[in-house]
């Protein structure tokens, strides 16, 4: 008895760590900037919104998340039509070795947004003239991105029956009507999944944006708020608490969106 | 409309499956004809052919006075109903049946009107707001050939459309289906597995068997005369009963029984060749007495078929079966004759009928 009793006072003394582990920096979130003089403590706010003041008075701060803006869901819709085309391909063409090409295609993902094709992408943009530019950075970004798009789509596409496709097709459809009006709408749910885990990544991908633009007025929130330091070269913890909100709200508020409207439905990668 | 000519049409699969082995067949305008065989014998692949979402790996498809065969599935104007339907989930009723008319840029108001006469006419008038999930099995039949209808095409290509329908709801659907195709007078193909289906329906019928064509012929034809040992046995609800003998004179000597040569072999088998006796057992008249030139044993099992019974009895080391009327099926063990119809049995030598 005494053992059962001890053992769910260690119980739930665990989950309670780590729910604390999880929580707090959350709730630092929350409150810190409301608060008039925040530290690494989470504090009773005393409601100000002077940290908001000021974050609207910096010159980057606003411009930038609209740049997070642009670079993620510019990324996201070329992702999420790219991959759609190209998953529909290769989910209904049979190709000698196309499932050799579907893994080579995940594992160099892994490699292109990867640490080491830093230099070699780097050089790229400056020949093609792409440095510094949000086009490119997109470009990057959606190469970066597709690979594993394409493989996750491709599940979706697999799941959709035949016979959809060639009832449209017998009465004329051309490939891409069928695209439009059977494809699409079948795995809208995918899509949107897809679409919403571009945008996610875009939206904190800091390395990127930070070797790639050097302009301060293109660069997005992730890279901005690397910038907000005092004079004194301290954190500026109120700036960044406050700018952290208004950075992970959009996310959170998309994510939700979606969530109603489509429900996620993950499959795994590799089915069979 | 138009008719429908295959001309040496041969499909391989690229696992190397001959699907269809240098299949000729004429379906001229108007006609309902049935392919008929076993699982795997080539029925959806000839039908997908002659729609085009398959390739022909040799041989021609002539629909009409086009020949068709390297015109994409588009162009080749026939409707498909599929084995699923294959109706549009996200569509509602009504643009699941324009969906055709939609891709040949009718307008929206147009299009509608036209879904809406063509689904009254099938009875879906109170359905057509609903998705394809909302509906029952047999409504999803009529939606598909609603969707079929509105393309006026020059031929309907079925396969099995009915068999996702329950038994019952099979044979209001098989009724209906007859009479429209009456009324639309449109060349129709119609694949199926179930014999009784393709009996009933069919203006002509072709027995399929691995890539080939084993008969063609209207539905009686094929049921009276089976043209080879093969179709024999595959059609009827009993199977016939093939047996096989000898010929001797103007007899046959069947499993150990003297029987007398069929109207229609008469002076066609000469003395001495082997054949095989084919009798279905519809065609069999049961006595307890015995009988001149009838086969005789004892009953081993007696079936109850509804309105008669199907018994089998043991002759020698061969089995013959016989229909019985209700009312006087013998015991399982009696001694039992049955006699076969000389108009009606059939003799076949090296598997085709003489
Ligand atoms: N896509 C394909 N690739 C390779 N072989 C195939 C393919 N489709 C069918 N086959 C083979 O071709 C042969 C004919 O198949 P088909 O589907 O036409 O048969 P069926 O008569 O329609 O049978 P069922 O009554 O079971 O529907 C079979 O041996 C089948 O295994
Ligand atoms: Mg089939």
């Amino acid at each position: 008895m005494t053992r059962f009793v001890l053992g769910r006072i260690g119980f739930y003394t665990l989950v309670a760590v780590l729910l604390a582990f999880f929580t707090i920096p959350l709730l630092w979130l929350v409150t810190a900037p409301f608060t008039s003089d925040p530290t690494y403590e989470v504090k009773v706010p005393d409601f100000t919104l002077d940290n908001f003041r000021a974050v609207l008075e910096h010159p980057y701060a606003l411009p930038s998340l609209w740049n997070s803006v642009v670079l993620s869901v510019g990324s996201a819709v070329l992702v999420v039509v790219m991959a759609a085309l190209a998953a529909y391909a290769l989910s209904r063409v049979r190709l000698p070795g196309r499932d050799a090409l579907l893994y080579a295609l995940l594992l160099l993902s892994s490699i292109i947004t990867g640490t080491a094709a830093m230099v070699p992408l780097f050089q790229l943009a400056v020949e093609l003239n792409l440095i510094d530019s949000q086009l490119g950075l997109i470009l990057i970004l959606t190469g970066g991105l597709l690979p594993a798009a394409i493989f996750m789509l491709k599940d979706f596409m697999d799941s959709t029956p035949k016979s959809y496709e060639e009832s449209a097709r017998v009465f004329g459809a051309s490939p891409l009507q069928i695209v439009r009006h059977v494809v699409v709408p079948l795995v809208r749910p995918g899509l949107a999944t897809i679409a919403v885990w571009a945008v996610a990544n875009v939206w904190g991908n800091f390395l990127m944006p930070y070797l790639l633009l050097s302009d301060v007025e293109k660069q997005p929130a992730a890279v901005i708020t690397y910038t907000l330091y005092t004079e004194g070269g301290q954190a500026n913890l109120s700036m960044l608490s406050t700018f952290g909100l208004l950075y992970s709200i959009p996310v959170v508020l998309m994510y939700l969106f979606v969530s109603k409207k489509y429900g996620f439905r993950f499959h795994g990668g590799i089915k069979r | 409309m138009a008719a429908i000519e295959l001309r040496g049409l041969t499909k391989v699969y690229p696992g190397g499956v001959k699907a269809l082995d240098a299949l000729d067949l004429a379906i001229p305008d108007g006609e309902f004809f049935a392919l008929l065989g076993p699982s795997g014998c080539g029925k959806t692949t000839l039908l997908r052919t002659i729609a085009g979402l398959e390739t022909a790996t040799g041989g021609a498809v002539v629909i009409g006075d086009r020949d068709v065969t390297g015109l994409q599935p588009g162009a080749r104007d026939v409707a498909m109903v599929f084995q699923d339907y294959a109706l549009f989930p996200h569509m509602d009723v009504t643009d699941n049946i324009a969906y055709p008319l939609r891709i040949k840029k009718v307008a929206k108001a147009a299009r509608h009107e036209k879904a809406a006469e063509v689904g009254a006419r099938l009875g879906l008038d109170h359905l057509m707001d609903r998705r394809p999930g909302q509906l029952s099995g047999g409504q999803q039949q009529r939606v598909a050939l609603a969707r079929v209808m509105a393309t006026q095409a020059q031929a309907y290509l079925f396969d099995e459309p009915l068999s996702n329908l329950d038994a019952r709801l099979r044979l209001e659907a098989r009724t209906f289906l007859k009479k429209l195709q009456r009324e639309l007078g449109v060349t129709t193909v119609f694949v199926t597995h179930d014999q009784a289906e393709a009996l009933a329906m069919a203006d002509r019928m072709a027995v399929m068997e691995a890539g080939h064509i084993r008969q063609i012929g209207t539905p009686s034809e094929v049921f009276q005369r089976p043209a080879n040992t093969f179709v024999a046995s595959f059609i009827g609800s009993t199977p016939m009963n093939l047996l096989d003998g000898v010929a001797r004179g103007d007899t046959l000597e069947v499993a150990g029984c003297k029987i007398r040569v069929p109207v229609s072999a008469e002076g066609r088998v000469p003395d001495g060749t082997a054949i095989v006796y084919g009798v279905r057992p519809e065609y069999m008249t049961y006595s307890a007495e015995p009988a001149d030139g009838a086969f005789g044993g004892k009953v081993a099992i007696v079936e109850n078929l509804g309105a008669s019974h199907l018994v089998t009895l043991d002759v020698g080391d061969v089995i013959v079966q016989a229909v019985v009327p209700e009312g006087s099926e013998p015991a399982v063990g009696d001694d039992g004759y049955a006699l076969p119809r000389r108009d009606r049995a059939l003799v076949y030598r090296d598997g085709e009928l003489v």
